[in-house]
């Protein structure tokens, strides 16, 4: 597989009232072509702002970035609006978390999902209109032609996820970010969406980043899993090795708080005391040394650098669960 | 269920709750009549936590509301600690309303952001005029100590400077001031983070052995039902297709709608095979539900009986009840 996706040393700050934020700091991460990368993190890991800064999302007065993005070599991070505007649906997409604020809500799903094709592809209107055609029946919406000529406002959340996905594959991109793509949805359409996405992530040959609060999500749909906590990344292996040998406390933590099924009903659970560390602070320590339980002095007075176990399994600790 | 019947309810007295039969019915700007509850029955036993989980739409929330009397009811019984409320109104209802305190989804909207967080525990004892100044500030020293959090360093803050779980938990101790019999908790863990969940779902479980509460705790999260609940009502637009003991839905689950809501949940774990699609489309309209068993249009078993007759909770094993003409 070749790498399409290279994230090298992200940084990203914003200017807050309250002083300098550090969201993203000093991501490093590849996505190669095909591939399912899960990224997981709890709010304010980071996960959503390292997305949308890779996709060109973030820019303005108030928000510094360094590092580098580069999409199949070229460099991403300088490139002006117009300039990114080039990759975007043809070579990186993304479908969002709500589909209601992501779609105009005044316009009928037809002229929203023609718009790109005709913008973007050049293609005449009726060629559009055959196309949108079929790629609502590759997101498996019943009854296409009669969506198409609805807005957004008739359709149910479940069904504005598929044409938003429907969109954002229209052009053929070659990597699709996932950001939260079925936070909002209840969990048998849940089941729906992510077997469609990893279906036609199947299909198209696309690579996909999926990101999400819930270790549930990425374990059934990944290859690996990145896992951000305070806006570093802290753990980051394949999904099988992740789930079977977490090196991160946290991760281990994170994987015990949550409630399952197959677990005892009405056993307590595990739950990580106290909270994300102050987002405008420096690093000194390892930010999760304040909740780990197994916290040494040298966690709390120096920052672990991310190491490699020697089978590409990478984790930011000194004393990694299963020794060095 | 999609079906109805109260077979399923404890026949001796000792209920905290009895709801029989309730209708709520909402009217659409259309003038058109929906009924998001459509007749149902549920019982919680002393020291109970009673789950009623379903998905969006299935009547779950206005059920909670409809209980604690924050919404008009169209019918059907609501008896709290033996007195029936369902018709009560004005100063008849609010001298039972310490007895059911309710908790929330968004925690932060439903503190009011002027008012310290000292005073927010302590109003409802104000309201009540309950003890003297100095009783009252130690309750809720007791009170907020109780749910984790330090009185002296949160007590003169104001909610806007909290997290979401830290909000929730102010909202515990707020709701337990009264100390009541019932809490009613509508998703009250939904916007959290999971390590976060966790926390407030122990405390939730801590208050009840200390207060000798009853929970009746809404959610549309079967995983966390399972963690925190005795029994659980399973709810299809409006109706009850199953209610079952907690450990007995998740391994054998015998309704064909709980079964696909249970496939569905994603494990986090990759060995599994789990987060699996069942159920194709999504659940009809209220305003216009199918005949019979409401679950058919969906049911991978339903059959010709389903459409004509409206199947009844039946007991198949101890304590579990079934609403389907053809379960699993």
């Amino acid at each position: 597989m070749s790498e399409l996706l290279k994230i090298t040393d992200l940084r990203i700050d914003f200017h807050t009232p309250r002083g300098e934020l550090h969201a993203v700091r000093g991501v490093s991460l590849e996505v190669d072509s095909g591939e399912s990368l899960g990224i997981v993190g709890e709010s304010g890991s980071g996960k959503t702002v390292m997305s949308r800064a890779t996709m060109g999302l973030l820019r303005g007065r108030r928000v510094k970035r360094s590092g580098s993005v580069q999409f199949e070599g070229a460099e991403l991070l300088p490139l002006s609006n117009k300039e990114i505007r080039e990759y975007w649906g043809t070579k990186i997409a993304m479908v969002f978390q709500d589909p209601m604020t992501a779609l105009n809500p005044v316009r009928r799903i037809r002229s929203q999902m023609s718009e790109a094709l005709v913008k973007r592809l050049g293609k005449s209107k009726e060629e559009a209109n055959a196309r949108a055609l079929e790629l609502m029946k590759l997101v498996r919406i019943p009854d296409p032609e009669a969506v198409l000529d609805k807005y957004p406002h008739q359709l149910s959340g479940g069904m504005r996820q598929r044409v938003m996905i429907a969109m954002a594959i229209a052009c053929d991109p070659k990597l699709l970010f996932a950001d939260e793509p079925t936070t909002a949805l209840d969990v048998t359409v849940q089941a729906q969406i992510l077997e469609l996405i990893s279906d036609l992530r199947r299909k198209l040959n696309m690579a996909m980043v999926i990101i999400t609060h819930d270790l549930g999500v990425v374990a059934n749909h990944t290859d690996r899993v990145a896992v951000m906590y305070a806006g570093e990344l802290v753990e980051l292996a394949d999904t099988k090795d992740l789930f079977a040998r977490p090196r991160m406390p946290y991760t281990e933590a994170l994987m015990n708080s949550i409630p399952r099924l197959d677990r005892q009903p009405g056993a307590r659970l595990p739950s990580i005391a106290g909270s994300t560390p102050d987002p405008t602070m420096e690093r000194t320590s390892c930010g999760f040394a304040a909740r780990c339980q197994y916290a040494t002095d040298k966690c709390r007075n120096e920052h672990p650098e991310l190491t490699d176990d020697g089978n590409g399994h990478l984790y930011r600790c000194f004393f990694p669960l299963g020794g060095n | 269920m999609a079906g109805t019947g109260k077979a399923h309810l404890a026949t001796s007295g000792d209920a905290v709750l009895r709801v029989e039969d309730l209708v709520v019915t909402y009217e659409t700007p259309g003038g058109e009549a929906v009924q998001a509850v459509s007749g149902i029955s549920l019982d919680i036993r002393e020291g109970e936590t009673l789950a009623v989980v379903g998905e969006s739409g299935c009547g779950k929330s206005t059920l909670a509301k409809a209980v604690m009397r924050l919404i008009p009811n169209d019918g059907g019984s609501i008896k709290v600690m033996d007195k029936e409320i369902a018709k009560l109104s004005g100063e008849e209802l609010r001298m039972v309303r310490p007895a059911m305190q309710m908790i929330f989804q968004d925690s932060i909207s439903s503190l009011d952001p002027h008012m310290k967080v000292k005073s927010l525990v302590e109003q409802p004892l104000r309201v009540w005029n309950r003890g003297n100044e100095a009783e009252r500030a130690a309750k809720v020293r007791d009170l907020l100590s109780s749910v984790g959090l330090d009185p002296e360093v949160v007590g003169d803050r104001k909610p806007t400077e909290f997290s979401g779980g830290q909000c929730q938990r102010i909202s515990i101790a707020r709701a337990l001031t009264l100390e009541p019999k019932l809490l009613i908790c509508d998703e009250p863990v939904s916007s959290l983070d999971v390590s976060i969940q966790s926390q407030i779902l122990n405390i939730l479980r801590d208050m009840k052995d200390r207060y000798g509460l009853s929970l009746l705790f809404i959610s549309h999260d079967l995983s966390v039902v399972h963690a925190i609940s005795d029994r659980v009502v399973v709810m299809y637009l409006g109706k009850v297709c199953e209610v079952s003991p907690a450990g007995d839905l998740a391994t054998n689950p015998r309704h064909h709608y709980t079964h696909a809501l249970v496939s569905a949940i994603p494990i986090p774990d990759p060995t599994k095979q789990t987060g699996r699609a069942i159920l194709e489309g999504e659940p009809p309209s209220p305003a216009n539900p199918p005949s019979g068993c409401r679950f058919r249009t969906r049911c991978p078993a339903a059959t010709e009986k389903c459409a004509a007759e409206e199947p009844q909770l039946t007991e198949v094993s101890v304590g579990h009840y079934v609403a389907c003409h053809h379960p699993r």
